[in-house]
């Protein structure tokens, strides 16, 4: 074990050079956010994930986050356990209608001011589920969604890249609105 | 009678599901005696004329949630069963019974009666649906007497999608799209699974070469999960380190999927017909190396398993699963394999290429967290060798044939091995080729029910390590 702690310290680092915000999610963001944003946070960023109804390839995918490749927490990113923790939530999957209220709670017991990303294309408009007696729809069916993030599922720079963006906006503000 | 001689252990149940006026029962031979290719499937019909058929799980207890969910899907009402309690349906949908009669619901939404346990010092907590980590919805409800857990009732269901009711008149890549969005952990099994079935339906032979390309995927997808769960195990036994490792390899194997096939989980890669991507020299290389790096770096993170004290001290003896109940359950997978059950669809169905390569089939008896983690720490040396021995025998020539309607009903049935245990496949086309029914059955259906036992007398704190070592799928389930 010692071998491995101390190779851990003299291999080269895995992590990827951060990726630029993408410009797209950005303008869908930047409308959303608005003034409000400029001053609420500070360098860190909370996440609660919440699956609501998804296959489980979004999941796979945004634990990928956190291995030593991407090690999203150094962007200032991290994932909590309780929406009262929580500025964003990053839900995935179609809404079931068994998963509708209990995500319409997790909602509610996140205090404002908080952003949804609905990341996977389920979370946009149901995906290859929707028109089903059990899917209720996309996330926006049910909650505000401030930004999507499309891909099925989004790979992890995807992810990066729209949580990056959503960061960015909430430190600068309106600022990010003028950028071309 | 057939309730008897799945009581008596003759056969196992290996699926059940609804039609509009029939349950269908897929029986598996319960020993092959480890022989390859030595296994018999049989699907049994049940007709219900009235509405009605004799409960299973009357006399065999594995039948239980598959019953329940035959009702809750099509009001065919199981005579006799031990528990009328809806699963799948919690009163949500706006219908009931969306595949058989589909009327309106208009009550009121009633409350889910968990079971009792009464005594002194008993209290009950609840947990989920929605939980504190990056985790699938489900509900727990425990029944604990202070830090010992008396009793778990497990509440499923929260995911339910309908995939059954899509894929009814669904066209076959339609079909296959919502295959592999099943459980997308197991998305190259699943759409193996269908692609099978269609096949066995429609009488088609698909290439060699489109055989050895998909089980090359399946075995990919096999040691990525294995490596991500391995390290989430010891992540819940509070040792990080090992997750951080494994997690940069099972990273390596998903971008090396990626470079190869063109997506991370290979999605939609294996279609009927064969596989719609080839693999080119580069693309072997590169998995060459990918082996490499792997064979290079894991048997040191096994070593460090295996001396870690506080480790073993977490894992041994934990979430015990009695070989008993795993032979009962016909469970898959290496949550069978742990507790002495020594099945794999791959040896003991023996479908291509898998009769050609040669692997062994770990089993462990001891049924714990331990064995869960040896089982899968041994699969993916296996799964490595399978991997070498296809880039060195792998057959040149086309990766797929077309698939043409047979202008008649036909049907076809596939049992595939995922990386969590058996996936089975039934369906019936029209004869214009759309499905008239389908259904897949996860693994996960004889494994949740017996993480209720395993989990009887540990400790409420040990419950998520007992579950990840279980990890199965909600999505599968719930279909
Ligand atoms: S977007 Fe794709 S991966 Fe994500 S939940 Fe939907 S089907 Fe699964």
């Amino acid at each position: 074990m010692r071998k491995l702690l101390f190779e851990s310290l003299i291999k080269p680092v895995l992590t990827e050079p951060r990726p630029d915000p993408d410009q797209a999610m950005l303008a869908e963001l930047a409308a959303a956010l608005g003034q409000s944003a400029r001053q609420k946070l500070g360098r860190s960023l909370s996440i609660r994930e919440i699956d609501a109804g998804s296959c489980n390839g979004c999941e796979l995918e945004i634990h990928a986050l956190n291995n030593p490749f991407y090690d999203i927490e150094r962007f200032g990113l991290r994932f909590v356990a309780s929406p009262r923790h929580a500025d964003v939530l990053l839900v995935t999957g179609p809404v079931t209608k068994n998963m509708r209220e209990a995500l319409e709670r997790t909602y509610n017991a996140t205090p404002a001011p908080k952003w949804v990303v609905a990341a996977g294309d389920c979370a946009a408009d149901g995906g290859c589920f929707a028109g089903s007696y059990a899917v209720a729809g996309g996330v926006s069916a049910v909650i505000p969604v401030d930004l999507h993030i499309p891909g099925c599922p989004p790979p992890p720079e995807a992810l990066i890249r729209g949580l990056m963006a959503l960061v960015e906006n909430a430190r600068h503000g309106a600022d990010l609105t003028a950028r071309p | 009678m057939l309730a008897g001689q799945l009581a008596d252990g003759r056969w196992a149940l290996a699926g059940m599901w609804g039609e509009a006026e029939a349950v269908n029962l897929a029986l598996l031979d319960s020993d092959s005696g480890g022989v390859a290719d030595r296994s018999e499937l049989a699907i049994a019909t049940l007709p219900c004329p009235q509405g009605q058929f004799p409960s299973i799980a009357l006399h065999h207890a594995p039948a239980h949630r598959l019953e329940r969910a035959i009702n809750d899907l099509f009001g065919l009402e199981p005579v006799g069963a031990p528990d009328d309690r809806l699963w799948l349906d919690h009163g949500r949908w706006g219908v009931h019974y969306p595949l058989g009669a589909c009327t309106k619901s208009t009550e009121a939404l009633q409350p889910y009666v968990f079971l009792g346990a009464e005594g002194e010092g008993l209290h009950q907590i609840p947990v989920g649906p929605v939980h504190a980590g990056i985790i699938e919805p489900g509900h727990f409800r425990f029944t604990a007497n202070g830090e010992t857990v008396v009793r778990l009732e497990e509440r499923l269901g929260y995911t339910h999608k309908g995939i059954d009711s899509l894929m009814a008149g669904a066209p076959i890549d339609r079909a296959a799209q919502l295959a592999a969005r099943v459980s997308g952990d197991s998305t190259v099994a699943y759409s193996i699974a269908f692609a099978r079935a269609i096949e066995a339906a429609l009488g088609v032979e698909i290439p060699d070469r489109a055989h050895w390309l998909r089980a090359l995927m399946a075995e990919l997808e096999r040691i990525a999960n294995h490596l991500g769960d391995i390290g989430a195990v010891c992540n819940d036994a509070a040792f990080a380190l090992m997750h951080a490792h494994t997690s940069v390899l099972r990273e390596r194997v998903l971008r090396t999927s990626n470079d190869c096939f063109g997506h991370r989980l290979m999605m939609d890669k294996a279609i009927p017909g064969g596989v719609n991507v080839d693999l080119d020299a580069r693309g072997m290389e590169k998995i060459r190396s990918l082996l490499a790096v792997i064979r290079e770096e894991f048997p040191r993170l096994i070593d460090l398993y295996d001396e870690t004290a506080s480790l073993q001290d977490r894992t041994v003896g934990t979430g015990f699963l009695a070989p008993a109940l795993a032979r009962q359950y016909a469970c898959g997978g290496y949550i069978g394999r742990a507790s002495g059950r020594s099945f794999d669809a791959r040896r003991d169905f023996a479908y291509p290429p898998y009769d050609s390569l040669r692997f062994e089939v770990p089993l462990f008896k001891e049924g714990d967290v331990n064995a869960r983690m040896w089982v899968r720490i041994r699969e993916v040396e296996q799964s490595l060798g399978l991997i070498d021995q296809i880039l060195t025998g792998i057959p040149s020539g086309a990766i797929s044939v077309a698939v043409q309607p047979a202008g008649r009903i036909c049907e076809g049935v596939s049992l595939v091995e995922g990386f969590r245990g058996d996936i089975l496949c039934w369906l019936r086309l029209d004869p214009d080729g759309t499905i008239a029914r389908c259904h897949l059955r996860d693994p996960s259906w004889f494994q949740w029910p017996l993480i209720e036992a395993a989990i009887e007398g540990n400790i409420v704190a040990d419950f998520p390590l007992c579950n990840k070592s279980f990890n199965c799928s909600y999505s599968g389930h719930d279909i």
